[in-house]
């Protein structure tokens, strides 16, 4: 996949950093360069979205009952009457000032409707990605350790239903299991009914919140309530994270130093540990970044099953309504946050690497 | 000179036996591997499925028995019946027709276009290469999932659109193939001869290096399939791939939602075929990838 450990790929990556300040800046300019170049081929793709593919957008937002001067005016506030390139060029300006447009269904400014269920979404994936980590590369390096063994094919089969369960199926089959049948967990949404609107909003983040303002009870009730949708996350990044971590561990089980310190007599722990585990933690970086971009895409799903009030919920919401605004508004965010992260373990990658330094 | 034999030469007389010798190494390969049999096994039921699904399922798709609703599994009805008494198992059965159309023209669309893509940008080179693959680089860094979402949004709900949508997501990776591999091969004698030869561009690129990347167009497509397959049924689930009555997986487990609680099997049972099916893709793909490319073994 993106991951070339070896740099197997056939030509050298772009702005491979060299040594030297000179290097290290133009590696840093070309950074900004290019995310600034996808950001814009995002917003290229959303306004194509937007306004070229709906056979008329104007008609979209009046609704066809709506007579000709309405028509007219709401087309000419909407800039439809200018060229395309210029409609870009403005939209692109409205984006940069953080004018998204007003969401139809809720009345308000999308880019104020993401700031509040941003946080939820956050939340959520930050968690999803903390189980994925803390017991994904346990196993993975415990498959690689034990290649072949029973617990090597469970973690490949864990790993490959990563890739085949629908994450809607998941939450829906664990509501059913751990909620409504075994009672171990709460239901849908972030706090029992009785709590809701206790907690002040501090960082939006109802587990920080509550602990901030000392509601340990408020604080146990959402943990009852994230635990399921954070675990279902997380066993599809748990999924990725381990296959990854086992295939780069065999990389070095299977190299000579490995068996030197074997035959040096070195505890069969710290081999794997130290010797083999230390080099691939910066691959693994990598690995984790890219899984928690994929979380927050994930996420989209996992909420509309969860009533789980997040950018994804909003997103469907919006979707069901036909509300373009907020729609394009999420697509937007959630893209340019998957674009950061991407970038951001790409760079880490490089700097921590020490061969690409 | 027995059958065997005449496949497994090692100096073919002719086109064809050469082909259909490489297609014999490559079966038996793939038997050898438990898993990809498996696959392949699955992949096979769910043609079959799909082919003789008036056969195969016990009642209709769409008719209705409202006394017969919300009936736990049996051995008259084995998935139970959903909210207006159809039998689940006999719409599973013709649910695999619709899955099955939409993994064919997504992998129909898409890899045809990824590939010529790819390969125009890898043989030109230069800034051709460059606006083509930062165009696809663009598109590999967002989110699928979001985009087919968004596409899907602005052309409509419906089972042809989401098609498109999921198609227009997913040929940048074989861009990204198709290039790498051209670039390997570009400067190869063989080219150079057809070159010489008086062979243009379009002649070189469709005959010569476009059936070259071929092989690893198609572990790349199985393995993807199984991701198709989960954004079909997501965007099903969320009102917005295939509309009822239509039995299409995705949509059946949203109806079930509702009854997740009490009538279990309306929501689970469509959730195990999308399973089946995705890990057999996975499990073929694995398969292919290990005999068609063995550079790659291990890896991943």
């Amino acid at each position: 996949m993106a991951i070339d450990q070896q740099g197997a790929s056939p030509e050298p990556a772009p702005g491979y950093a060299g040594r030297g300040l000179v290097r290290g800046f133009s590696t840093a300019s070309g950074f900004v360069l290019t995310l600034f170049l996808t950001f814009l081929g995002l917003l290229a793709i959303t306004f194509f979205i937007g306004r070229v593919i709906p056979i008329d957008p104007v008609l979209a937002v009046v609704g066809d009952r709506a007579t000709q001067e309405q028509y007219d005016v709401a087309k000419i506030a909407m800039g439809l009457d200018q060229p395309l390139w210029m409609q870009f060029i403005s939209y692109v300006g409205n984006v940069f000032t953080g004018d998204l447009g007003m969401s139809v269904s809720t009345g308000r400014p999308v880019i104020e409707d993401l700031s509040r269920f941003f946080p939820a979404t956050f939340e959520m994936a930050t968690l999803g990605i903390l189980i994925g980590c803390a017991l994904g590369i346990p196993l993975g390096v415990t498959a690689a350790a034990r290649q072949g063994s029973w617990l090597d094919q469970v973690i490949r089969v864990v790993g490959l239903l990563g890739y085949s369960v629908p994450a809607f199926w998941l939450g829906l089959v664990g509501l059913a299991l751990f909620y409504a049948r075994l009672r171990w967990v709460g239901g849908p949404g972030r706090l029992d009914i009785f709590y809701d609107g206790l907690v002040e909003p501090v960082t939006g983040m109802i587990l920080i919140d509550s602990l901030i303002r000392g509601e340990i009870d408020i604080f146990w009730n959402a943990v009852s309530h994230i635990i399921l949708p954070a675990a279902v996350l997380g066993f599809f990044s748990l999924a990725y994270i381990a296959r990854m971590t086992r295939s780069f561990m065999l990389d070095q089980l299977s190299q000579e130093f490995v068996t030197t310190a074997r035959v040096k007599g070195v505890p069969e722990r710290v081999v794997i540990w130290r010797h083999a585990f230390n080099p691939i933690r910066v691959p693994l970086i990598t690995v984790i970044g890219l899984s928690y971009a994929g979380l927050l895409e994930g996420s989209v799903m996992i909420e509309t099953v969860f009533s789980w009030p997040g950018i994804g919920n909003y997103l469907t919401t919006a979707l069901l309504n036909a509300d373009m605004n907020a729609v394009l508004g999420a697509t937007l965010v959630i893209g340019a946050v998957f674009i950061v992260i991407n970038k951001i373990s790409d760079v880490l990658y490089r700097v921590l690497d020490p061969r690409a330094r | 000179m027995s059958n065997r034999d005449w496949l497994l030469a090692d100096s073919p007389t002719s086109r064809l036996q050469a082909n259909v010798g490489r297609a014999y190494r490559v079966f038996t390969a793939l038997m050898r591997n438990p898993l990809s049999v498996l696959g392949g096994v699955i992949i096979l039921v769910l043609l079959l499925t799909a082919a003789f699904a008036p056969w195969i399922a016990p009642y209709s798709a769409v008719g209705q028995d409202l006394g017969n609703r919300l009936m736990p599994p049996s051995a008259a009805h084995w998935m139970g019946t959903d909210e207006l008494g159809r039998d689940i198992f006999s719409r599973v059965v013709w649910g695999s027709q619709i899955t099955l159309t939409i993994v064919l023209l997504v992998a129909l669309i898409s890899a045809p276009l990824g590939l010529l893509i790819g390969a125009i940008a890898g043989y030109f080179g230069g800034w051709v290469d460059r606006f083509l693959m930062g165009f696809t680089d663009i598109f590999l860094s967002l989110p699928k999932l979001i985009l087919a979402l968004a596409f899907v949004a602005a052309l409509g709900p419906g089972i042809n659109n989401a098609i498109i949508a999921i198609a227009i997501t997913s040929w940048p990776a074989y861009a990204r193939i198709a290039r790498a591999e051209t670039l390997t091969i570009r400067n190869a004698e063989y080219i150079q001869a057809v070159q010489l030869a008086g062979g243009g561009p379009v002649r070189l690129i469709v005959q010569h290096i476009l059936p070259l990347c071929t092989s690893s167009m198609i572990i790349r497509v199985t393995l993807d399939m199984a991701g198709v397959i989960l954004t079909a049924a997501g965007l099903g689930f969320l009102g917005l791939g295939a509309q009822p009555p239509l039995p299409e997986w995705g949509a059946m487990i949203s109806r079930g939602r509702t009854f997740i609680l009490d009538q279990w099997w309306v929501a689970t049972m469509p959730g195990f075929a999308i399973i089946i099916v995705s890990l057999g893709f996975c499990f073929l793909g694995d398969g292919l990838r290990d005999v068609l490319d063995p550079k790659s073994e291990g890896k991943n």
